[in-house]
């Protein structure tokens, strides 16, 4: 029986949307210049939707192809186009853009925004995760918004995360990271530390330097300023 | 009722078929009907550590794929009426075992025995995670070595999220660790784990401790499984280790005094080694 050489199905993502507040492309090529010089990794190869909504009464054609031209210089993939208004929707398909649905954005949005939101935000106040079995060695534990507690031993080859803090009331012998999305207040305490790696908010230390310091009793493990205290607690 | 019990370590050569071996023996000989099945299929050794190799005919992978009947297949032992074996297949490979046909399997073999014992091979990936998936009890064989140990605990987390009883929910496999090759000397001199560092790091009870023993290696010769030399240090701690897995309560030999403080610092060092 012959099979199907493809199948289409439709399938949801996540595309960064540039709001486009005013026509003029000079400001827009300059305020591209310096958001790529930001962060030249994070657009790369990155799918962008041009929303036209507050441009959709200006006077005077958007040059499409132009627009499309800049941003791929900078490493953006521009695919379509929303929100726009006949005129516009005709001049974006003439430059091979697609035409969205056109939603409103829940957020009303104001000039000024750039088109990149702010990548910290405050965390909602998840529940602990606690855990009461042995984390044997292979397993991988993520507490994902808040707290990660441990009641039994965590196993050399064992590894949790935590987006808040990580306690572990017994030894800790496998790698513990704890604010993993950033939060450098996040810390990590233990009964008995025998850890592979600690890290906190990024900031790491292995095995070797932990005998360094201390070692096999309760500690804690915290960040002050932009470095990796471990004090002996009780 | 009849229970599933899976023999298992990770590591290979830490004594898993030895162990299937005499726990069979054991059980057979306390009077339960018993199974002991071959899950290394490609690299059989049960036959031979349980003196059958010149009567297998059939073997597990031809009962998955219907090409015999269980009660042909049975090997019965020669000295414990009770003991039959399972062999696996020479020519095949681990990929024969579907999970669905491992099942079918056993279930039939439910209906005849009160003890189904299979004897994993080693490693973590489709032979190992077969021979695992049904189990109600498992057996965890470790050397006093650090990665022997790693390698337990590695298995014991799978144990705890990839069979069955996990998969659906129910009450997890109860959890047995056996130390094989323990030898008191090297303890002493801090060349080996003692019991209580195992124990520490795997929490798990304790089933049993079997001494670095002579006997071992000569009843694998002679295909005899050691719990048959009733005269020997490794049979009487099977012996010991088959009565506490069906529930009684019996003191531990062959483990000495507590020893620890030296151990200690040299297992550190080890782990600083291999991190290193």
């Amino acid at each position: 029986m012959a099979t199907d050489a493809f199948q289409l199905k439709g399938s949801l993502f996540t595309l960064t949307v540039l709001q486009l507040h005013q026509a003029d492309m000079d400001s827009l090529t300059h305020q591209l210049d310096r958001l790529v010089q930001q962060a030249p990794k994070f657009f790369q190869h990155t799918p962008v939707v041009i929303d036209l909504q507050a441009v959709q009464q200006v006077n005077g054609a958007i040059d499409f192809a132009q627009l499309a031209d800049q941003l791929r210089q900078r490493g953006m993939i521009p695919v379509g186009v929303r929100n726009g208004s006949t005129a516009q929707q005709q001049a974006a398909i003439a430059a091979k853009f697609a035409i969205l649905n056109a939603t409103t954005s829940k957020a009303e949005s104001h000039p000024g925004d750039t088109a990149v939101e702010s990548s910290v935000t405050s965390m909602p106040n998840k529940p602990s995760l606690m855990i009461h079995k042995p984390i044997r060695s292979g397993q991988q534990v993520y507490a994902q918004g808040g707290d990660l507690i441990v009641t039994a031993p965590v196993s050399q080859g064992a590894e949790l995360l935590a987006d808040g803090n990580i306690h572990i009331y017994a030894a800790l012998r496998g790698r513990a990271l704890a604010g993993i999305q950033g939060d450098s207040q996040a810390r990590i305490f233990c009964q008995h530390l025998a850890a592979e790696l600690v890290s906190i908010a990024g900031h790491y230390m292995v095995n070797e330097a932990l005998q360094q310091v201390s070692y096999n009793k309760p500690h804690q493990i915290y960040l002050a300023a932009d470095k990796l205290l471990i004090s002996p607690l009780g | 009722m009849s229970e599933i019990i899976v023999v298992t370590s990770g590591k290979g050569g830490v004594g898993k078929t030895t162990t299937s071996a005499a726990i069979a023996a054991g059980l057979a000989k306390q009077g339960h009907k018993t199974v002991v099945i071959d899950f290394d299929v490609g690299l059989r050794n049960l036959d031979i550590v349980m003196g059958c190799e010149r009567r297998v005919v059939y073997d597990f992978v031809n009962i998955i794929h219907g090409e015999a009947a269980l009660s042909q297949t049975l090997i019965k032992d020669k000295r414990e009426p009770n003991l039959f074996i399972l062999p696996a297949s020479q020519t095949r490979d681990k990929e024969a075992l579907t999970l669905d046909g491992v099942g079918r399997v056993l279930e039939e073999l439910k209906q005849q025995f009160s003890y189904i014992i299979c004897d994993s091979p080693a490693g973590i990936e489709t032979g190992a995670l077969m021979a695992m998936y049904y189990a109600d009890r498992a057996i965890v064989v470790t050397n006093p070595e650090v990665s022997s140990v790693r390698d337990s605990d590695r298995i014991l987390g799978i144990l705890a999220s990839k069979t069955r009883r996990a998969e659906q929910g129910e009450t997890p496999i109860s959890e047995h660790l056996l130390l094989t090759r323990y030898s008191l000397e090297r303890v002493a001199t801090g060349e080996m784990l003692s019991v209580q560092d195992v124990q520490e790091i795997l929490a798990v009870p304790l089933l049993g401790v079997i001494p670095e023993s002579k006997a071992v290696l000569r009843a694998s010769n002679t295909g005899t499984p050691v719990i048959f030399d009733e005269t020997s240090d490794a049979g009487q701690a099977y012996s010991d280790a088959v009565e506490r897995l069906l529930g009684k309560d019996k003191p531990h030999r062959f483990i000495g005094e507590k020893k620890k403080g030296l151990f200690r610092r040299l297992f550190d060092r080890s782990k600083e080694e291999q991190l290193a």
